[in-house]
């Protein structure tokens, strides 16, 4: 039997961490995949512009004019015409994209966050952690999401704040089940032991051996989130909540212009096509890290 | 198998009764005082502690909960603060509407959806094969409220073939032909999603259980395609109809943004009424009959599942 264990489980730790080689891997199958990269590009771009509409947009996003209110496709001066209000549709869809893009991702990091956190816990340490966790996640399972996010949203009030809350309650639950069920398989694995045995504590092993495994289908899944909670946060300004005119912001454009839907139904479309091509994107490239990171 | 339903009956229970607690406290989460909306501003402190007191609002958040959950369950969910009237007649003559477009959505979404879910699965790594899946893939990733959009400004404002809002005029049995035209729109947008969804896991549980040894062995038996495809179906079937409850539920809870756009008289447009007017007793009752219903149709899905698959009755 070996005697020096504990230098021995200090030295051998760094060692089982993720091979750089499977990432490298991973990046190389990703770049290999045409839809994928497509969607990087297009996504890179619609982020950039959002980033960068302060400096880049034509226009004022606050300010139109009466007189040239509802503008068609490709006025000089507003390529992508004018809304209801006489203000630049290319302006006021890159300065959406910085209210729609914060409203649809940072919901997903928290909850990535949050939920990933309960559901490794719950499903390294089984017992009574993993029943306390799981019963309370049923809970919120047991609301059709779109239900419950109006629900918290409406009850709150309208507001970016209350819906970035209410999008983050709402998108916990589905992860917690995905890291959960991707921990508990994990843990089943030898080497978990092996680790136990050679005088890891849990944090080191969570840390250290069942993150890196269970992260590849945990970011699968939240990439496709992504697509959902683009889709449900303009959504949610879209009938009242969430932001507030004369905030920029796809949905309430898209209701905003509702009522030009007949006399200039192109310049009305406009903002979906956004939204539409940010959660198509997320969605293709979560089906490319699927393959990439060659996660069922 | 009889302990099988007797479980989840069971395990039921606390779900529906934590559900109703969630309903409940969503008064709670409103900011403002509730009997702002029903007292005057210069009410004294005892017109204060009156209506308090009739509305049971002096009692432990227990006892209120306790109170509102017997009402509730007896069918009396308050009243509307915008209409007036009580909530559960609004949501009464709201819900058959829903129902309508739901049930013909998913109908509509699980035929589309199977039949190209097996066509694709079947010339699985084709380009056919390819070309249904970016459908499917588009489907699942459209916003539909700006489907709807882009239908109406197509089929109603330049074709005028469609209508582009509300239900039309009811006849006396409810409903009239008329309506027919109504349904149309309403109906496509809201299948777009579950359509997808189904068409995607339909593809992927063909193009599995063709690989699986089982149907080579029946295929070098010499059993014609006719009858691999009857097994074929009896092993996707279950799967299948889980998928096609659970999307039925969604479509009620998510119809609210698909019967904004159409104005829509169901429960979705009542959502939309109670956030845009504040009324929370109205967003609460609404909230609540849509919770239970997914709860009930959850727990149907999983009762009938071991009809539609034998396996599960030997555990």
């Amino acid at each position: 039997m070996n005697t020096t264990t504990a230098p021995l489980a200090a030295t051998a730790l760094p060692a089982i961490e993720a091979s750089p080689s499977y990432w490298a891997g991973v990046r190389r199958r990703l770049l290999q995949d045409r839809v994928a990269v497509v969607c990087m590009v297009i996504l890179a771009l619609i982020v950039l512009g959002a980033l960068l509409a302060p400096w880049i947009a034509p226009h004022d996003p606050a300010v139109g004019s009466v007189l040239k209110r509802l503008k068609p496709v490709g006025t000089p001066g507003h390529p992508l015409g004018t809304d209801e209000l006489g203000r630049d549709m290319l302006t006021r869809l890159l300065f959406g994209g910085r209210t729609s893009l914060l409203m649809g991702i940072a919901p997903v990091a928290t909850a990535l966050l949050i939920g990933g956190t309960l559901g490794m816990v719950a499903g390294f340490l089984g017992g009574r952690v993993n029943a306390v966790i799981m019963r309370s996640v049923d809970v919120v399972f047991a609301f059709p999401s779109v239900l419950l996010a109006v629900a918290i949203a409406g009850a709150l009030g309208a507001g970016i704040g209350n819906t970035l809350l209410a999008l983050t309650i709402v998108l916990i639950p589905p992860l917690v089940r995905v890291t959960e069920s991707a921990t508990t398989q994990v843990r089943a694995i030898e080497f978990i032991d092996a680790a136990r045995a050679s005088g890891a504590g849990n944090a080191v092993i969570m840390r250290a051996h069942v993150l890196s495994n269970v992260i590849g289908p945990v970011l699968v899944y939240a990439t496709s989130l992504l697509s959902v909670s683009i889709i449900m946060a303009a959504g949610l300004s879209f009938i009242g909540l969430g932001a507030k005119p004369p905030t920029a912001e796809w949905g309430l454009m898209l209701n905003t212009l509702r009522n030009a839907l007949y006399s200039q139904p192109l310049v009305a479309a406009l903002p979906g096509v956004l939204i539409f091509a940010v959660s198509l994107c997320f969605n293709l490239l979560a089906d490319g890290l699927r393959n990439a990171m060659e996660v069922q | 198998m009889f302990t099988y339903l007797l479980k989840r009956l069971l395990y039921t229970v606390p779900i529906a009764l934590a559900v109703t607690a969630l309903c409940f406290s969503l008064v709670y989460l409103a900011p403002g005082d509730p009997l702002s909306a029903v007292l005057p501003s210069d009410a004294s402190q005892e017109i204060i502690d009156i209506v308090k007191a009739q509305y049971g609002l002096d009692q432990p958040v227990f006892v209120q909960y306790w109170l509102w959950l017997k009402h509730a369950l007896m069918g009396d969910l308050g009243q509307s603060i915008s209409s007036g009237r009580p909530v559960a007649d609004e949501i009464g003559k709201a819900i058959g509407n829903s129902l309508l477009l739901a049930g013909l959505a998913s109908a509509l979404a699980f035929t589309v959806g199977t039949v190209l879910g097996i066509f694709a699965g079947y010339r699985h790594g084709t380009a056919t094969d390819r070309g249904l899946s970016a459908l499917a893939i588009a489907g699942v990733s459209i916003p539909h409220y700006w489907l709807g959009i882009v239908l109406v400004a197509i089929f109603s404002a330049r074709l005028n073939w469609l209508p582009a809002m509300g239900a039309g005029p009811e006849g006396s049995a409810g409903w009239s032909l008329e309506q027919v035209p109504y349904v149309v729109l309403p109906v496509l947008t809201l299948a777009a999603m579950p359509a997808g969804i189904v068409m995607r896991s339909v593809r992927a549980l063909v193009a599995e259980t063709l690989g699986r040894d089982f149907i080579v062995g029946l295929t070098a038996k010499g059993m014609g395609q006719a009858a691999i495809f009857r097994h074929l179906v009896k092993n996707i079937a279950p799967t299948t109809l889980a998928v096609l409850g659970v999307q039925l539920g969604y479509l009620m809870a998510g119809s609210i943004l698909v019967e904004t756009v159409f104005a829509w008289p169901g429960t979705g447009l009542l959502l939309n009424t109670a956030i845009l007017q504040r009324d929370i007793p109205l967003l609460q009752g609404t909230i609540f009959v849509l919770a239970m219903f997914f709860v009930g149709l959850n727990l149907l899905v999983d009762m009938l599942q071991p009809l539609f698959d034998p396996r599960m009755k030997r555990t």
